[in-house]
C-alpha cells in the first residue's frame, strides 16, 4: 500500500513536470516521457451512454497512447452505494459521473478534487457550455467538475389520440396553464380523457369511474424537486425552491404558489382526468403511455428514446411546456458532470481525461450517438441534428434550453436525500387526501428546514 | 434433546467419579477436543462474518460516522435520538404488521400443506414443486408480482375489471401495499416451510396414527391430538427461524418501493429504515444503533418463544 502510494506520488510529480513542459511546447501530450502507462478508472451509470463514452475513451487513447481509460457501468441503484464504499476504502475510481443531489455530500468530506487550478492553467472556456451548467459545480470558489450534458422537460403526447379528439398539433405549441382553471392545457387534457363508452372528459355524461384513457399522467415519484411536472409548473407560477440556489439553507415548500399547483393536480384526479394515486401503475409512465392507457405527460429529454425510439408502441410527439400565469414557460435544466477523486494517484491524467470529456472533441462524438444533449452549445445542436436524422423531432428540448429565462436550476443543498424523502412523503399524503396541500407542505417545510439548523 | 442433556450432565459430573484410574483407561478419550476441531470452521466463519461486524457495529453505534470521514465518539446520543424518532417506531410498527400477516398466513398454509403431504401423498414430484417459488430469487419474485398486480396493466386487475369488480392498487395503496407484500412472500416461502414441517411430521412414529385409527379417531382429531403436539419442537424452531427471517424483510420492499415511488411510509420496514440511514443519508452511526436495537428485539422475541413453546424439550424422547 505504502509503496504503491509513494510510486504514485513519484509518478504524479513526473507527470506534472511532463505536462508543464508540454504546455510550453504547444500543448500536445508529452508525459509519455514519464515512461509509465496509466489506466484511468471511469464510472458511469447509464448503459445507454456507455457506447458514446467508450468511443470517447478510444479517441482519447489514440491521442494519449500511454493513458488507457477503463469504463465501468453500474446501474443507478447500486452506483452510489458502490462509490461510497470505494471512498471509504480509498479506492474510488479516478473519474466518475457526478449528480447534483449526491455531490454536496462528497465535497463535504473532501472526496472531490478542486479542478479550478487546472481550469485556470489550461484556460478552459466556460462560456462554451449551456448557461448555468458550469456554475452547478462551484462552491466557495472551488470547482468540482466540468459539465458533460444537460436535460430539460417537455410535454409528450400521443399523436393519434390527439387527432381522434380533433386537437391540432400547432395548438399544442401554444398551450397555457394556470392553477385555478388549468388554462388550455386542462381543456386538452379533458378532451384526451376518454371513458369506456367513448365519451371525452368535456362530455356532461363522462363517467369518471370508468376511464379508458387518462388525458394526463402525473409523476409522483419525483422527490423534492418535481422535475417531471409539479416543480416546473410551480416555478412558472412564480415559486422558488430556496432562499438561494445553489447552497441555500432555507427551503420554501410552504409557499402558497406551490400548494396551488399541487391542488391543481389533485383536481385532475378528482375529475377523472388523471389516475388516482393508489390506482396508478408502478411500471412507470412510459409503460402506461405505450400501452395506450394515457395520452400525455411531462417527460425529460433523457426519455426521448422511450417515446420516439424504435421500441415505442404508439406514436408520440413533443410540445413545449405550457405558458404559465405570467406568460412564460419554465423547465428545469439539470446536468451531470465528471468529477475527479481527490485521492487519485494520477491527478494529471485524470484531469486530462475530464478535460477531454468536457471538450468539443468528445461531446461531438456523444452528440452523434443521439442519446443525450451534450453540455457544449454547438454539440447540443449536433445532437438535435443527429436525432432529426433518425426521424425524431426533439427541437423543443433545445429551444427550452436556449430560451432566455426559460430554465431554472434544480435545488442544490446539503441533506438532499433526506429532503427528497420528506417532501416525497408529504406530496403523496396530499395526493391521497390524507392532509390538505397547504398544511402538508408546511409540515414538510418545517421538517426540511430543521435539517439545516 | 433431553438425552443429550443427560449425557452432558454425566460428563460434567464425571470428574468426581473419575478418580478411579481403571475407569479412565477403558473410557474413550475425551471428545471435547475433537468437537472443537469440528467446530472451528463454523466458528471461524461466525467470528469473522458475524462476531467481528457486530462488535464493529456496536462501536459505530456510539459514534457519528458518515462513512467518509473518521467516526467521532458521541456516547449514547444515537440511541437517545432513536428512541425519540417517530420514523423508527413507525418502521417497527410497519414491520410487526408485516410479520403478523406473513408468519400467520405462511405457517397456517404450510401446516395444511405438510399435513396433506404427510397423510395423503408422498409424491416426490409434488414436494419438489412446492420448493419452486422458494428457489426463485426474491427480487425476481417481487418483479413478477409487480407486473401481475399492476393497477393499470396487470393481469389480476384485468381479470377483476372483466368480472365487473373495481381494480385494486395492490402496491400503491397504503392500505393494500403491506398485505400484498406479505402475501407475495408467503407465496414464495410457504413451500419451504411446509417441507420443514413435513420432515418434522415424518419423525412422528406411525404406530400412533395406527392405534388412533383403531380407536376410531378421524383425520382432524389425529391432527389435533397427535400431529400438533408431537410436532411442537419442530414447529417452534420453524416459527423462530421464519420470524427472524420475516423481520428481515427488505428486498421485496426495496423492489416494490423502487425510487421511493411506491406506497412510501406505509411499507418502510425497519431494514429499509436502516438501509436508508446508512447508505442514502450516510448516517452510519445512527443506522448501527437502529440495527443493534433490532437485534436486541429479535433476541428477546426468540427467548420468549423458546420458553413459551418449551422448544428444547420433545415429547418423543
Amino acid at each position: 500500500m505504502n509503496t504503491t502510494k509513494r510510486a504514485g506520488h513519484a509518478l504524479l510529480s513526473l507527470a506534472l513536470a511532463g505536462a508543464l513542459a508540454a504546455c510550453g511546447s504547444g500543448g500536445q501530450t508529452q508525459d509519455g516521457a514519464s515512461g509509465g502507462d496509466v489506466t484511468i478508472d471511469y464510472w458511469l451509470w447509464d448503459d445507454n451512454q456507455q457506447a458514446s463514452y467508450q468511443a470517447c475513451a478510444d479517441a482519447f487513447h489514440t491521442a494519449n497512447p500511454n493513458v488507457t481509460v477503463k469504463i465501468t457501468q453500474t446501474a443507478w441503484d447500486q452506483y452510489w452505494q458502490n462509490l461510497t464504499t470505494q471512498f471509504t476504502t480509498g479506492q474510488a475510481p479516478d473519474v466518475w459521473t457526478n449528480h447534483v443531489s449526491y455531490y454536496p455530500q462528497f465535497i463535504g468530506s473532501g472526496q472531490v478534487l478542486d479542478v479550478q487550478p487546472f481550469v485556470t492553467r489550461d484556460k478552459v472556456d466556460l462560456t462554451q457550455y449551456q448557461e448555468g451548467l458550469p456554475d452547478l459545480w462551484v462552491k466557495d470558489g472551488k470547482r468540482f467538475g466540468l459539465p458533460k450534458d444537460w436535460d430539460t422537460v417537455a410535454l409528450v403526447y400521443n399523436t393519434s389520440m390527439l387527432g381522434e379528439q380533433g386537437v391540432k398539433a400547432d395548438e399544442m405549441a401554444g398551450l397555457t396553464w394556470n392553477p385555478s382553471d388549468g388554462g388550455t392545457l386542462q381543456q386538452v387534457i379533458a378532451k384526451l380523457t376518454v371513458d369506456e363508452s367513448g365519451r371525452n372528459g368535456l362530455d356532461p355524461a363522462f363517467d369518471k369511474n370508468r376511464v379508458k384513457v387518462y388525458g394526463f399522467l402525473p409523476e409522483w415519484a419525483d422527490g423534492s424537486q418535481g422535475q417531471n411536472g409539479w416543480g416546473d409548473l410551480a416555478v412558472a407560477n412564480g415559486w422558488t425552491y430556496l432562499d438561494k440556489n445553489p447552497w441555500g439553507t432555507q427551503y420554501k415548500y410552504d409557499d402558497p404558489r406551490l400548494a396551488q399547483t399541487i391542488d391543481w393536480y389533485r383536481q385532475l384526479i378528482d375529475k377523472g382526468y388523471a389516475p388516482k394515486f393508489d390506482k396508478q401503475s408502478t411500471l412507470g409512465r412510459d409503460a402506461v403511455l405505450n400501452a395506450g392507457k394515457g395520452a400525455m405527460t411531462f417527460a425529460g429529454s433523457w426519455t426521448i428514446n422511450s417515446f420516439l425510439g424504435p421500441d415505442a408502441k404508439e406514436k408520440f410527439a413533443l410540445a413545449p411546456m405550457p405558458l404559465g400565469p405570467a406568460g412564460v414557460r419554465k423547465t428545469a435544466i439539470n446536468g451531470l458532470s465528471d468529477a475527479i477523486f481527490a485521492g487519485t494517484p494520477h491527478k494529471e491524467e485524470a484531469w486530462k481525461w475530464v478535460k477531454f470529456l468536457a471538450s468539443a472533441d468528445c461531446q461531438n462524438i456523444v452528440a452523434d450517438h443521439a442519446v443525450v444533449f451534450p453540455a457544449i452549445k454547438s454539440a447540443s445542436d449536433k445532437a438535435a441534428a443527429a436525432h432529426q436524422a433518425k426521424g425524431r423531432d426533439v427541437h423543443v428540448y433545445l429551444d427550452a434550453a436556449k430560451a432566455p429565462g426559460g430554465t431554472f436550476l434544480l435545488p442544490i443543498t446539503e441533506h438532499g436525500n433526506e429532503v427528497s424523502q420528506i417532501v416525497q412523503d408529504a406530496i403523496q399524503s396530499i395526493i391521497l387526501g390524507q392532509v390538505g396541500a397547504a398544511e402538508g407542505l408546511k409540515q414538510a417545510n418545517d421538517q426540511v428546514n430543521a435539517l439545516f439548523s | 434433546m433431553r438425552t443429550m442433556r443427560s449425557a452432558e450432565r454425566s460428563q460434567v459430573a464425571e470428574p468426581s467419579v473419575a478418580g478411579a484410574p481403571r475407569r479412565r483407561r477403558t473410557r474413550p478419550r475425551d471428545d471435547r477436543r475433537a468437537a472443537w476441531i469440528f467446530l472451528v470452521p463454523a466458528l471461524a466463519g461466525f467470528v469473522i462474518f458475524y462476531g467481528y461486524p457486530t462488535v464493529r457495529g456496536f462501536w459505530y453505534s456510539l459514534t457519528d460516522y458518515n462513512l467518509l470521514t473518521a467516526p467521532a465518539y458521541v456516547g449514547g446520543d444515537n440511541y437517545a435520538q432513536l428512541v425519540r424518532d417517530p420514523q423508527f417506531w413507525h418502521s417497527i410498527a410497519v414491520t410487526a404488521y408485516y410479520v403478523l400477516i406473513n408468519i400467520g398466513s405462511q405457517l397456517l398454509l404450510a401446516l395444511l400443506l405438510a399435513a396433506l403431504m404427510h397423510r395423503l401423498t408422498r409424491s416426490v414430484v409434488l414436494r419438489a414443486m412446492l420448493l419452486l417459488p422458494w428457489l426463485v430469487p426474491n427480487v425476481t419474485v417481487a418483479l413478477v408480482w409487480i407486473w401481475l398486480l399492476d393497477a393499470e396493466l396487470g393481469f389480476v386487475n384485468h381479470v377483476l375489471r372483466a368480472l365487473g369488480l373495481g381494480t385494486i392498487g395492490f402496491f400503491m395503496s397504503p392500505d393494500w401495499a403491506m398485505p400484498t407484500i406479505a402475501m407475495v412472500n408467503t407465496w414464495a416461502y410457504t413451500g419451504y416451510t411446509a417441507l420443514l414441517l413435513y420432515a418434522g411430521m415424518l419423525q412422528i412414529p406411525p404406530h400412533l396414527y395406527e392405534s388412533a385409527a383403531i380407536d376410531g379417531a378421524g383425520e382432524l382429531r389425529m391432527f389435533r391430538s397427535i400431529t400438533l403436539p408431537m410436532l411442537r419442537p419442530v414447529l417452534a424452531l420453524v416459527l423462530v427461524v421464519s420470524l427472524i427471517g420475516s423481520f428481515q424483510i427488505f428486498d421485496t420492499v426495496a423492489v416494490a418501493d423502487r425510487g421511493g415511488g411506491g406506497a412510501g411510509s406505509a411499507v418502510r420496514v425497519i431494514y429499509y429504515f436502516i438501509y436508508q440511514q446508512a447508505f442514502q443519508y450516510f448516517h452510519m452511526g445512527y443506522a448501527s444503533a437502529a440495527a443493534l436495537m433490532l437485534a436486541f428485539v429479535l433476541g428477546v422475541l426468540t427467548v420468549v418463544q423458546m420458553r413459551l413453546l418449551r422448544a428444547s424439550r420433545s415429547d418423543l424422547a
